[in-house]
């Protein structure tokens, strides 16, 4: 059973000629089959956990461990970490011109999975897939990203969280953003890839709207670069009362 | 990457649309065209067509002290049966016909080339196999001129390849009879020490329509003048350009699209990408929209995809309408990098950085490189991008 392993995470990064400390000290761990929901207030460090396990240059790892299945994520390169399984469905996902959709998606599934997909099944796997996700067939021609509403985005993340199948599924703030009616289909997407049981989740979220739609096993308060506190899905309903002014209010006294 | 007008890697892109002011087109030269090179001053390089152009590179092409080698460049012309092939002399009525040199090198080309090569495909021949000059560098001096008519209502394709090592001044005259369809891909393949300036001046007649590619990926500096006028109404011009420019490589492209004919049509359409230290492409895309060119149609863009840190593009397009009479006129120009945040995106999908960027440049060009329709072309070229990226990386 794949699992994700994260001790004692330090990260900086370099903000106006100073190097500022993000993630100080983070312990996580996910199992596949698992939902852990990281929560927290702005500012907290919750992004730059998604971007340092994928391996985003800006964050530079100054101490602790990752590891997937034993093996020193840390030590690969970005791609190198999509290949072993890990998958991060951007906040911000960037336009590529000149590049299309299903180009793009075959490149990426043939790297993910070693080999080439026989085009025919290929095919019908991208347009099912599309289909559940409400997307028209259009889609596939367009340049990756460009021109796409934020809800487009979002679904386009999911299509290759869908398509690619990676043993942890890091999910930014895929929420935010979103109407009711895309949060819905987003979530039901998210849903059907955690139903295989094959993949561990970890879901980034300032709100906890999207935590009725997939219900996560574990919630993480995230506050001042590390986890504050952690418990099962009724944590979420005590933030949704509460709000973080306990955690904010906690790292306040302490800065 | 999208719309960037101004990126901070040293590139400027500028423009502008002069409405019957002053003629910038014809402001832009510091003197008369002219096909003797006494009519010419030597640049100095502030002069406004020159001041991109780095003239110690130019190996005395544009002073005067480059001396033909007589050999060292060697010209070959396969053509279909049924073709004209002739070498002519400096006398022969026909040359100069096309366009006139708007700059000292082509005048200097003009006024010193020995021979001139001239191709004739025979009224109504429609080809089914390309013309294909092969132009190759021995590491000699040559001035060089080439002629290719169409008669009226013929077809062709005619391919222009150049390789090798050599410095090099040519005009090259294409002349299109009534109806006729010309298609011409112009490479630029050199070795990284060549030298080549040129003007390729297009006459299209009416109802005729002429295709150009010009596409640029060697030598080590490349200076080409794509010109194109008509003879008639109902004209139509397509002007496509692709560049590969690598490090301490100076690739330049100055387009003029005179509109002096009623009801033609043009569009260009030139896409860069840069790579390395040094790296310097310039692009100049003039339309210029005379009173008497009523129904004109014209559109021209300018793409640069910047790959690497240290390297510049100038593009500059430049519309220029005397009249409002027309159908509709455009330009457009942007220059964008692939930048780190793109490549993170593949990467975070399993996409190895050369890859990725193979998959990025590939897209940028395909649409241009689809066109082309002759096959060991276009796969030369996409084996060459690849090629360029591998050097890259």
């Amino acid at each position: 059973m794949a699992t994700l392993e994260i001790h004692d995470l330090h990260v900086t990064v370099e903000a106006d000629n100073a190097t500022k400390e993000i993630l100080k000290g983070v312990d996580l761990t996910v199992k596949q089959g698992e939902t852990h929901a990281i929560m927290g207030p702005n500012g907290s460090g919750k992004s730059t956990l998604a971007y340092s396990l994928a391996g985003h240059p800006k964050y530079t790892i100054t101490g602790g461990t990752v590891t997937l299945d034993g093996e020193d994520v840390l030590e690969m390169s970005v791609d190198e970490r999509a290949r072993a399984g890990l998958f991060l469905a951007m906040q911000y996902p960037v336009e590529i011109p000149g590049v299309s959709v299903s180009n793009f998606l075959r490149t990426s599934a043939t790297a993910i999975r070693g080999e080439a997909p026989k085009l025919r099944l290929w095919v019908k796997e991208v347009k099912e897939a599309m289909q559940r996700l409400n997307m028209d067939p259009s889609f596939a021609e367009r340049n990756v990203n460009e021109g796409f509403s934020g809800g487009e985005k979002k679904r386009h993340e999911i299509l290759q969280l869908e398509l690619l199948k990676p043993k942890i599924a890091i999910l930014d703030e895929t929420d935010s953003g979103l109407d009711v009616d895309a949060l819905r289909i987003v979530s039901e997407g998210v849903n059907r890839v955690r139903e295989t049981g094959e993949v561990g989740t970890l879901l980034i979220t300032h709100y906890t709207r999207i935590l009725r739609y997939i219900k996560p096993d574990f919630v993480h308060v995230f506050s001042d670069g590390r986890i504050a506190e952690s418990g099962g899905a009724e944590l979420a309903d005590k933030l949704e009362n509460e709000g973080y002014e306990a955690y904010t209010t906690k790292g306040g006294v302490s800065a | 990457m999208a719309e960037a007008q101004n990126i901070p890697v040293g590139s400027t892109t500028a423009g502008s649309i002069a409405v019957a002011a002053e003629s910038t087109v014809a402001t832009r030269m510091s003197a008369p065209p002219s096909f003797d090179v006494a009519d010419f001053p030597v640049p100095h390089g502030r002069e406004e067509e020159w001041r991109f152009t780095p003239l110690e590179r130019l190996r005395g092409l544009h002073d005067g002290t480059a001396v033909a080698t007589g050999a060292g460049v060697k010209v070959d012309v396969q053509a279909p049966e049924g073709v004209t092939v002739e070498a002519v002399g400096r006398d022969d009525v026909r040359l100069g016909r096309a366009g006139t040199p708007v700059d000292r090198v082509a005048a200097q080309a003009y006024s010193s080339f020995e021979a001139a090569g001239v191709i004739t495909v025979p009224k109504e021949m429609v080809l089914t196999e390309p013309i294909r000059v092969t132009v190759h560098g021995e590491g000699g001096v040559r001035y060089g001129h080439q002629f290719i008519e169409l008669g009226a209502f013929a077809e062709a394709v005619v391919v222009i390849d150049h390789t090798g090592d050599a410095v090099i001044a040519a005009n090259v005259e294409y002349v299109l009879g009534d109806g006729a369809k010309l298609t011409v891909v112009s490479v630029q393949d050199w070795d990284d020490q060549a030298v080549h300036v040129a003007q390729h001046s297009a006459l299209i007649g009416r109802d005729a329509t002429f295709k150009s590619f010009v596409v640029t990926f060697g030598g080590d500096l490349v200076r080409l003048h794509p010109r194109v006028s008509y003879a008639g109404p109902g004209g139509e011009a397509e002007l496509f350009g692709l560049y590969f420019t690598d490090a301490g490589q100076h690739q330049e492209h100055r387009l003029l699209v005179d509109h002096n004919t009623p009801h033609c049509k043009s569009n260009v359409v030139y896409k860069g990408a840069l790579q390395g230290e040094g790296a310097h492409a310039v692009w100049i895309g003039d339309v210029l929209i005379e009173a008497k060119a009523e129904g004109t149609d014209t559109y021209e863009m300018n793409r640069n995809l910047v790959l690497t840190d240290g390297a510049r593009v100038d593009s500059v397009p430049n519309l220029e309408i005397e009249t409002g009479e027309i159908v509709g006129a455009g330009h457009a120009s942007a220059t964008g990098r692939f930048d780190d945040e793109q490549l993170f995106y593949l990467m975070a999908r399993g996409i190895p950085a050369d890859e990725a960027r193979r998959l990025v440049v590939r897209g940028f060009f395909a649409e241009l490189v689809q066109q082309i329709g002759v096959d060991d072309i276009q796969e030369r070229l996409l084996t060459k991008i690849d090629e360029e990226l591998e050097a890259s990386v």
